[in-house]
């Protein structure tokens, strides 16, 4: 059994009004240590699905295994970071950090240790004792990384979790998040809708058209690729023919 | 260096006209507080204006210094300035705990919505009769009055904060399995703290109308008493000594509010 499991899933939002379809049929494995984006289109139903995987919401159709259980039923297996950081602005740094370990009932020496050697990993030590609205947005986002990693999940769920930062900063902090979460062994799933950024992190990109939220095309990253961090990845001959292959799926999803 | 030379005077002249401006509005600020009385006074003594309802400055000094001496002035600002805190924490503290109750069942809260805005519309002193036959014409019942003229705008006000909270707060704690407890604790309520310490200051001005109401009512003592007292004895120098003494106490307590609202926004930046 691989390490999540996402069995024709479908998801149905109801309004008054309406009943909305957000995603359709969805069937996708994913190994536990790999790194898999899914792009799109905005509205394709990327963040739903996301939800889904993380518990959140439970879908109207078909079934979701991670690590061979419900969400619903896991508990500091699955970490997800969000768009923004929301780091809680009347909390210190440290307090930020601490915040999952706290709301699961793990705080305790062991883990306040692991979780602030770790803030000293993405170097942001002296800041401990700092407020969130003190710190610059790349920052702000390590910060809410760490926090993420703190209660040590399994699975990494990010929300397009570069788009609120600028170029720079966001370059930086994605060869952050691929190095750490490679030290880690972790297994990730990316929402973006950057094709670079899906490149350049990923082992296999899932292609989303929308209307419903559907799986339109996989792409395997092709291996010299993969090997390299995303800063290296971007500037390696075979990603601009890979990029290019990519665009021309989506430019015919638009027009089509 | 000369550069150097001409920013700073340019900057000492800044300062300077940012000192001027707030002495000068300090000084208008204590003329129009000496020209109000003076008027008063000059008034009353030509009898400008009835000193038997105006009274006059000098009057109401001469028995507020009499009152000081003989102790019994003290005695009567305790007593409402007890009741109005009493009757202002409680009702702060009552309508909090309904907007968590609220918050908690949305259902609930769903169902109680005509009766929060009947409530809410509702002016509040006309329960005045009803608290004191059902509390007994005391202590208790000015209180309460202090309290419930506070507590469904209190309710009302907390409750929408409680709400608004930014949902991908309420998010991030779902993804640690926090409970609906946690997440109270850990995002709803300190979140809204800013908004509950604002209405503390909307509070104490409607804890002092509640408490005053309540004395004119039934009471034998406290401020609102002397007013009533004196406006039965034809005594206006008492009436207008009170109410000056409450435009004073009610400010301080405002003000106390304000130092600490501000106090808790500092700790957030």
């Amino acid at each position: 059994m691989s390490f999540v499991e996402i069995d024709h899933v479908s998801h149905t939002y109801f309004t008054p009004e309406a009943a909305f379809e957000a995603v359709h049929n969805i069937q996708m494995t994913v190994e536990e240590g790999e790194f898999i984006s899914l792009l799109g289109p905005s509205g394709c139903g990327k963040t739903t699905l996301l939800s889904l995987i993380a518990g959140l919401m439970t879908p109207t159709y078909g079934t979701i295994y991670v690590d061979g259980q419900h969400p619903k039923n896991l508990k500091n297996t699955i970490g997800y970071m969000l768009q923004q950081d929301y780091l809680f602005p009347w909390k210190t740094i440290e307090q930020n950090v601490l915040l999952g370990l706290k709301v699961m009932k793990q705080l305790n020496e062991t883990s306040k240790a692991n979780a602030l050697s770790l803030l000293e990993q993405m170097g942001l030590k002296n800041v401990r004792n700092q407020t969130p609205r003190q710190l610059s947005g790349g920052m702000r986002q390590r910060v809410a990384l760490v926090r993420t990693l703190a209660v040590n999940p399994k699975l990494l769920l990010l929300d397009e979790p570069f788009s609120a930062l600028d170029y720079q900063t966001k370059l930086k902090l994605e060869d952050l998040v691929f190095q750490t979460l490679k030290s880690f062994q972790k297994t990730a799933i990316l929402v973006t809708h950057d094709i670079g950024e899906a490149i350049c992190m990923s082992d296999r990109i899932y292609l989303f058209s929308k209307g419903p939220g559907r799986i339109h095309k996989v792409f395997e990253v092709p291996d010299e690729l993969r090997s390299l961090s995303p800063l290296e990845a971007r500037n390696h001959l075979s990603f601009t023919p890979f990029f290019q292959e990519i665009w021309k799926e989506l430019e015919s999803l638009e027009n089509g | 260096m000369k550069m150097d030379d001409r920013i700073s005077s340019l900057h000492q002249n800044y300062k300077l006209k940012i000192k001027k401006e707030k002495r000068f509005i300090t000084i208008c600020q204590i003329l129009l507080f000496l020209a109000f009385f003076t008027i008063w006074e000059v008034a009353s003594r030509r009898e400008w204006v009835d000193p038997l309802i105006f009274s006059s400055p000098s009057k109401i000094w001469h028995l507020l210094l009499n009152k000081i001496s003989d102790a019994s002035l003290f005695h009567h600002m305790v007593v409402t300035l007890t009741e109005t805190a009493a009757g202002f924490i409680i009702g702060t503290l009552a309508g909090t705990i309904l907007a968590t109750i609220l918050w908690w069942s949305p259902l609930l809260s769903k169902i109680l919505d005509p009766y929060l805005v009947v409530l809410n519309a509702l002016p509040k002193v006309a329960l005045g009769p009803i608290l004191i036959v059902a509390l007994g014409p005391g202590f208790t019942s000015i209180i309460t009055m202090g309290a419930v003229v506070s507590v469904i705008i209190t309710t009302i006000v907390v409750y929408t904060s409680f709400r608004e909270v930014d949902p991908n707060y309420l998010k991030v704690l779902q993804t640690f399995g926090a409970t609906r407890k946690q997440i109270f604790q850990e995002a709803v309520f300190p979140s809204s703290l800013p908004a509950i310490i604002s209405t503390l200051k909307v509070n104490v001005g409607l804890s002092w109308v509640g408490v005053i109401v309540g004395e004119y009512l039934v009471s034998n003592e406290g401020l609102g008493y002397l007013i009533i007292y004196g406006f039965q004895v034809f005594d206006f120098t008492l009436v207008l000594m009170s109410l000056l003494i409450i435009a004073v106490l009610a400010a301080i307590m405002y003000q106390a509010v304000a130092v600490l609202e501000k106090l808790t926004a500092k700790n957030r930046n």
